[in-house]
């Protein structure tokens, strides 16, 4: 009887209806969505955001202008241009980041001997003209010292696993 | 019933138009709103939010797209016939408004409650292919035209059965006048004896409107949106609340003829104080309701399956329960002499 069967199932449309049930399980089901500008969710401390150079606790910037991350980015995102400073010490004169080009991978926050360079938690920084993507040595200081305890804290986590 | 000056001839057209218009506006807000619903309900099947920020719940989201919809540009394509392509979406939306003039949302509460009205409304259902069509064949374009064609196709297949649902309808009452329609379930709803033309009708009714599952004539996968790829701003406006008020029309069809109208569900005291209006709405949403959770579910039908769904499934099948339910009606006595 299996034709019996199936045409008595497609006239009783019980296929129809049993898929029927199950949206209206769902519709009243708990939402998934998050009210994203007003809702956020945690992310790990590995997430890879906005650049940042970090500072010493004494105010001294770390980067020592090895270019390791110069050389390591797939993307050549990443411009330096070093000098020694009146004081002696190697110092970057020019830290750019095309923040268009760069495909966040991260390796430039490996690569660095000093965990000067560092990607943040922070990805809402969207502007209104390319060019305040070309990111220099400032901004990337002025981020560093915004985000700094954030920072501090998520390298504090993942140290273990490193 | 009226006297003084709505007695009067002149009267009589601004009573109606007064009428018209209290009926035109309320059916505008629901199409409005029926988008609304129509975006929670998907929304919410799919465990998403739907619209929620502007306003309260979201709830001048209608708003804000007719807004935004009156500004856009109203772009007519090259090579298009230009007069056509700007009335087609006013004859579907247009229609889709005048089949309104006979439905009854109470007792005689009808613009127009002429004696022919099921006929009216079917022969209104039926035009409204034209706005399809034209827009289809207006536009001069490939996509719009297979939209059209395949809506045309598809609206002519469903109308037959729908007329022998409708048809089986009338046997038992024995009028076309929609006020006794409903009046004539005042004992049972139409929908219990005659459950299987009701699926049948509202699954109809569904193709009738291009409703998903039967949504080829838009079928956005394959022929980006079908007759209506080349409208924009307020002709593509236009055919949107046709579509929607045709959804309405559909549903408000399916509670006149099944649901029993105005009429109250249960014949007691607390529910029969309900005035008849709200029932009725009532009863509409819940078959605006299925029309969403049934979008929400299915898949659409290949082109094949939906035409031998028509042809070989429903039209035999409403035929032979016409046939039924004139020989039950005939054998116990119990036809109608209206």
């Amino acid at each position: 009887m299996p034709l019996l069967d199936r045409t008595a199932r497609s006239f009783l449309l019980l296929e129809i209806l049993s898929g029927m049930a199950i949206t209206l399980r769902y519709f009243f089901k708990r939402k998934a969505t998050l009210n994203y500008p007003y809702e956020k969710n945690a992310i790990s401390p590995r997430f890879k955001g906005e650049h940042a150079l970090r500072r010493y606790p004494n105010g001294e910037e770390r980067c020592i202008a090895c270019k390791l991350c110069e050389a390591i980015c797939p993307a050549q995102a990443i411009t330096i241009e070093a000098e020694p400073r009146a004081d002696g010490s190697r110092r970057a004169t020019r830290y750019d980041i095309d923040m268009t080009k760069c495909i966040y991978c991260g390796l430039c926050e490996e690569a660095c001997p000093v965990d000067a360079i560092v990607e943040g938690p922070n990805f809402e920084f969207a502007t209104e003209t390319r060019e305040e993507l070309l990111y220099d040595k400032q901004k990337l200081l002025d981020n560093g010292d915004r985000w700094e305890p954030e920072l501090a804290k998520r390298l504090e986590l993942d140290a273990p696993y490193r | 019933m009226a006297t003084g000056f709505f007695a009067t001839d002149f009267g009589i057209l601004i009573l109606t138009l007064l009428k018209s218009l209290a009926l035109i506006v309320p059916l505008l807000i629901g199409v409005a709103y029926l988008t609304y619903a129509e975006r929670k309900v998907l929304a919410a099947v799919q465990l998403r939010k739907g619209p929620n920020v502007t306003g309260p719940f979201g709830l001048w989201q209608p708003f804000a797209d007719a807004i935004k919809m009156l500004f856009k540009e109203t772009i007519i394509p090259d090579g298009s016939n230009r007069y056509l392509f700007l009335f087609a979406p006013v004859i579907t939306f247009g229609l889709a408004i005048i089949a309104w003039a006979v439905i009854p949302v109470n007792d005689h509460w009808a613009i127009a409650n002429i004696n022919v009205g099921m006929l009216y409304l079917f022969a209104i259902s039926s035009l409204g292919v034209y706005g399809v069509i034209i827009a289809g064949w207006a536009s001069n374009s490939k996509f719009a035209f297979l939209g059209a064609m395949r809506s045309a196709a598809q609206m002519v297949s469903y109308e037959v059965s729908i007329g022998l649902v409708i048809l089986s309808v009338l046997v038992c009452t024995g009028s076309l006048n929609l006020n006794a329609i409903v009046l004539a379930q005042r004992h049972i709803w139409f929908a219990i004896p005659l459950l299987p033309m009701l699926v049948v009708f509202f699954i109809s009714g569904l193709a009738e409107t291009n409703r998903a599952p039967f949504d080829l004539p838009e079928g956005e996968s394959e022929i980006v949106a079908g007759f209506f790829v080349e409208y924009s701003a307020m002709s593509f406006a236009l055919f949107f609340l046709g579509e929607y008020a045709n959804m309405i029309l559909m549903s408000g069809m399916t509670t006149i003829l099944f649901l029993g109208g105005w009429l109250s569900p249960i014949p007691f005291v607390p529910f029969t104080w309900v005035p008849g209006p709200i029932w009725f709405i009532l009863k509409v949403a819940v078959c605006l309701f299925v029309f969403l959770w049934v979008r929400a579910t299915l898949p659409r039908f290949r082109y094949d399956q939906l035409m031998q769904l028509g042809w070989k499934v429903f039209l035999p099948l409403s035929l032979g329960w016409l046939v039924l339910t004139a020989s039950v009606l005939e054998i116990f006595g119990w036809l109608p002499h209206a």
